[in-house]
């Protein structure tokens, strides 16, 4: 597969800084008429209320797209793993991992869209540039990395399919192939693995399709040749391998969220202030380093994020 | 081959058995092989080899009874104290590594999560079975330490219920120490269950 570089946008195609940051003034000057009828009945509540600092908090990244903070070691990132599909242990899908045929690859997208279809991955991804996004990454298990990623906006992909105005949710499913995903022989989750968006997280420029990392295609077990990356949700919402893209009318299933409802939300954003049942979600251990850092509200993307859940309780929605 | 020869070969044998896995660690940590979250892989290493050692110094009993394996008994002590070395080796990576002995953090991490007090409660329990291992307790001791020394039993559940509440869906490895654990108990019900059942017909003949 070609990977296009971030250097192979058109210099005119890419957003100035300062465009970015003044981007909901921007957005509520040229009005929200002009963002559809898809996005108006969820985004509206986002749209009201006080303004906001058009600068970015102190501490907070320059560009949220790419953190100044040092990537993880690409040898971590790729050693130590969560992919039941290839075995429990961290240390399974690095070993396993290589049954897994990427391609041929296609994804079916359906539900409410105009126009649904299979459609290979070569074909979805051809008329798109993977940018490379550097996003710091929080698993629910108090550790946390820095990936560099090749990826696309979610956005632009599920709006070539013309979602309807029914499309409050967008589902993903991963592969189900016991042959290919030897994990999925034991019944530690129930299979396929499912995850699941509000159409609003989904379109949020941050979301993106993830192709490659580090300059180079996915890795298998890093979720090739497709996986979501939300960066301000913990690693369980970015879902690997995905075969299916379904928009939904209502909230879709999420497998963690079946297996323990009490100890996984839907919308398991990072947060410091709701602990996990079972261990605390305070600190956080960054892979490379030996002592604990706090963790930050939404992951350290409060200020690009944060307007999506007003008025919502995140102790009782998380 | 005299016998107290033999005996010290077997207790020599056992104590560098159960120091390998601490060597193993040392080696990898000087080499730079920990992997890539090295706090918690020498904690799960640690806390695996204490869970292990232990069921095993409950395993020296009924093997001697069942299968009259006598020059074993000395054996109990050994490995008892090296689940202790090894539950030592867990406390301190999480005092030390896992917490920077912030005490704050640590009391509400006891108190708050249920896997930390169980885990925390099974070490309390063997810290008076290790201060009384030496011959010169047993004998001070008496009866009472046999009384005292059935706490083993409660460390080892606890042990067990400590790793089954932390890991997050997979129970399949948990529950095989829970398997084993529930077999060297029921082992030792056994004798008990058969001489309850021979009493019966003796009241039935008076």
């Amino acid at each position: 597969m070609l990977i296009r570089r971030a250097d192979a946008i058109k210099s005119s195609e890419i957003t100035s800084l300062d465009l970015f940051l003044r981007r909901r003034e921007f957005l509520r000057g040229a009005g929200w008429v002009a963002a559809g009828a898809v996005l108006a009945p969820t985004l509206a509540c986002g749209a009201e209320g006080e303004a906001r600092p058009l600068a970015p908090r102190a501490g907070a990244d320059a560009n949220p797209f790419r953190t100044d903070e040092k990537p993880t070691a690409f040898k971590d990132a790729t050693r130590y793993n969560n992919f039941y599909e290839f075995g429990t242990d961290k240390s399974d899908p690095r070993r396993y991992a290589g049954s897994l045929r990427t391609r041929p690859w296609s994804v079916a997208i359906t539900g409410e869209v105009g126009k649904p279809g299979t459609i290979d991955l070569d074909d979805l991804l051809r008329p798109h540039s993977a940018e490379e996004r550097i996003y710091r990454l929080r698993c629910v298990e108090a550790w946390s990395m820095v990936i560099p990623w090749l990826g696309i906006p979610l956005g632009e992909i599920i709006k070539r399919f013309e979602p309807t105005s029914g499309a409050r949710y967008v589902a993903f499913k991963t592969l189900l192939d016991p042959e290919q995903m030897p994990g999925q022989r034991s019944r530690v989750l129930d299979w396929p693995y499912l995850e699941g968006l509000r159409i609003d997280e989904a379109m949020h420029p941050l979301t993106i399709l993830a192709t490659g990392m580090y300059g180079q295609e996915l890795p298998n077990q890093n979720g090739a040749p497709l996986r979501l990356v939300v960066p301000w949700k913990y690693g369980f919402k970015s879902i690997k391998s995905i075969v299916e893209i379904r928009l939904a009318r209502t909230e879709p299933p999420t497998s963690w969220n079946l297996q323990a409802p009490r100890e996984y939300g839907f919308f398991a954003n990072v947060n410091p202030d709701v602990d996990h049942p079972r261990w605390s979600q305070k600190r956080e251990r960054r892979i490379g380093e030996l002592r604990k850092r706090p963790t930050i509200l939404f992951n350290g993307y409060a200020d690009q994020v944060a307007h999506l859940y007003q008025g919502i309780d995140l102790r009782k929605y998380f | 081959m005299s016998p107290a020869w033999r005996k010290r070969a077997l207790q020599s044998f056992t104590v560098t058995a159960g120091a390998l896995p601490a060597a193993a660690l040392v080696v990898s940590a000087l080499t730079d092989e920990l992997g890539a979250n090295p706090v918690e892989h020498v904690t799960h290493v640690t806390g695996g080899w204490a869970l292990r050692f232990l069921l095993l110094s409950l395993a020296v009993t009924p093997l001697r009874r069942l299968l009259g394996w006598s020059w074993a008994a000395p054996l109990r002590r050994t490995l008892g104290l090296t689940a202790f070395g090894y539950a030592c080796f867990h406390y301190l990576t999480y005092l030390g590594l896992e917490h920077f002995f912030d005490w704050q953090l640590i009391v509400e991490d006891v108190l708050e999560r249920r896997y930390v007090t169980a885990g925390f409660a099974a070490f309390l329990c063997l810290v008076p079975l290790a201060v009384t291992s030496t011959r010169a307790m047993v004998r001070r001791l008496g009866r009472r330490w046999v009384s005292l020394h059935r706490l083993v039993y409660l460390a080892a559940a606890l042990g067990v219920i400590h790793f089954l509440w932390l890991v997050k869906s997979d129970l399949r490895e948990p529950l095989v120490y829970a398997a084993v654990l529930a077999l060297l108990l029921g082992l030792r019900a056994l004798p008990w269950l058969a001489r309850s059942r021979s009493r019966k017909p003796t009241l039935n003949e008076a």
